[in-house]
């Protein structure tokens, strides 16, 4: 497989994805584990299927239009979450129907032929292009800025978010900060895995690094290594099996995850 | 003596549910105030009405003559600590450093070596200092309680708020806990939630007890009919082991 990398740039293309798409699943899917918003990321994810759809409705580059849908459902959710005491399970089960009708329909309205959606469901690492390597570069770039300049709000809020509004941070603009850029992951692993499986790339791996350690920073370290780890594995086997990439990359994920929750549960009961 | 804390016709509703109605309430400083209430009654509520955490519906909260929320560096606050989930990643020195967070968002904070000192000195004074490379999973509720403390004495405030600050420790931790917060009260002002009012009988200078209304706020002396007001059913004023114990030793107990 390896000439064939050296060979094909849509190989290559497909190796730069999968290392951008791991740094930002690291360092969101850590957040959303332990802020607990894994279902909410979800909701935010399958609305963005309504962006695709109005994408090719309007002739604009679908994955634009995911990003404006994204967008707008972290902040609606946030916001209406904060505002209202609204079950936010009812919310999220709401944007996420509504979000994907949406889709539906703008790709019923949309003139010719219907455009291939199953690309943006389950995604296909093989078609990323170098316009989407430059949107992921750009994405990426925000998310880890983010990430660095305000590690240690961050990390106060994560863990208890009233304390830090006491001592004065702002916490509503973190919390919209959080939810715009779980928009903007999604917005990238939608290429990359597909709509349906976003969830797993973001949870598997943080749940594989807790397995190792209690560092908040070597958590999102290990979770974009495991990252990149899982893409590789993913796609060499999709490309030995000739079987689709985005649901290699999860499969793989899960295997390894239950592996290394077997193993590290003998190690740690030989160590306590 | 200073007003830390004035409370003025205080009502909150959450959406129909009123929470608190018509609170007046004024806290000197260096007043060492104990609330106590029914569950529901609205104390957790008023606490985080005073921290800011919650907009009055109607009425005012004054700290320093300031509205909550616009002064930062007066309030410590130690959330009850049942909350909080046992399994994030983050040390104890890096809960207490918390209290060193500074006000705003500003980009690439880091912690001064001052905010460094000042943590460590305040987990010596809880001792909890050979803990600070724990993660908080694996402590005990004491020793946890103690790190919230600490966090809260970080910020140096001027007024300290403990929400059920001894529910599920031990009542050694429980004594020490009461302890400390009386030496603390030499300096600063200290409001405790609570429904182990055997404990603060001894320690608290003025309570305050809160069922929605207040019902009463004054000497830590209280009499049946206060008490049947507040928890709305007759209470034994004090015996052991009774939830709704309070205070005044009565004729014929024990």
């Amino acid at each position: 497989m390896l000439e064939a990398v050296f060979k094909y740039s849509f190989l290559q293309n497909a190796f730069i994805g999968s290392i951008l798409a791991s740094i930002a699943c690291g360092i969101i899917g850590t957040i959303i584990i332990e802020k607990k918003i894994v279902m909410m990321s979800s909701g935010i994810a399958h609305t963005s299927f309504g962006g695709i759809g109005m994408g090719y409705f309007l002739g604009i580059e679908p994955i634009m239009g995911a990003l404006v849908f994204a967008v707008s459902a972290a902040l609606g959710i946030v916001t209406i979450n904060r505002k209202s005491r609204e079950n936010t399970d009812v919310l999220i089960g709401m944007f996420w129907s509504l979000g994907m009708a949406a889709g539906v329909l703008f790709i019923a309205f949309t003139p010719g032929y219907p455009p291939d959606i199953s690309s943006y469901l389950f995604g296909d690492i093989l078609t990323v292009t170098r316009t989407d390597i430059w949107i992921m570069l750009v994405l990426d770039a925000i998310i880890a800025f983010t990430l660095i300049s305000l590690y240690n709000i961050l990390k106060a809020y994560l863990f208890d978010s009233e304390f830090s509004s006491v001592v004065g941070v702002k916490t509503v603009f973190i919390e919209y900060l959080i939810f715009i850029m779980i928009a903007l992951t999604v917005v990238i692993l939608i290429r990359v895995v597909g709509i349906i499986l976003i969830m797993a790339l973001l949870t598997v791996p943080p749940a594989c690094a807790k397995l190792f350690t209690y560092d908040l920073k070597k958590i999102i370290l290990y979770s974009i290594l495991f990252g990149m780890l899982f893409c590789f594995a993913g796609l060499w086997m999709s490309y030995e099996l000739q079987i689709a990439s985005g649901a290699s990359i999860i499969i793989i994920a899960g295997l390894i995850y239950l592996f290394l929750r077997i193993v590290t549960r003998r190690k740690l009961r030989n160590i306590v | 003596m200073q007003k830390a804390i004035e409370i003025e016709n205080l009502s909150v509703y959450y959406n129909d549910v009123c929470a608190l109605s018509d609170v007046n309430l004024t806290v000197l400083e260096k007043e060492f105030l104990g609330i106590i209430g029914p569950n529901g009654g609205g104390k957790s509520t008023l606490i985080k009405t005073i921290l800011g955490l919650i907009k009055p519906s109607s009425g005012s909260v004054k700290i320093y003559g300031k509205e909550p929320g616009s002064e930062q560096r007066i309030l410590g606050y130690v959330p009850q600590f049942l909350k909080f989930d046992r399994n994030f990643p983050i040390n104890v020195m890096d809960v207490v450093l918390m209290g060193r967070l500074p006000a705003g968002c500003p980009l690439f904070h880091r912690y001064t070596k001052e905010d460094r000192e000042i943590a460590e000195t305040m987990m010596e004074k809880l001792g909890i200092h050979e803990l600070k490379e724990r993660q908080i999973g694996q402590l005990s509720g004491g020793q946890l309680q103690r790190v919230l403390i600490a966090r809260a004495l970080a910020v140096q405030p001027k007024i300290i708020l403990l929400d059920e600050p001894t529910s599920s420790v031990d009542s050694t931790s429980k004594h020490q806990i009461y302890e400390l917060l009386k030496k603390l009260n030499e300096e600063i002002t200290v409001i405790v939630v609570t429904h182990d009012t055997e404990a603060v009988s001894s320690h608290i200078k003025s309570l305050a007890c809160l069922n929605t209304r207040l019902f009463y706020h004054g000497a830590p002396e209280l009499d049946n009919e206060t008490i049947q007001q507040v928890y709305g059913c007759p209470v034994e004023l004090i015996a052991h082991g009774v939830p709704h114990r309070v205070l005044k030793k009565h004729e014929g107990d024990e």
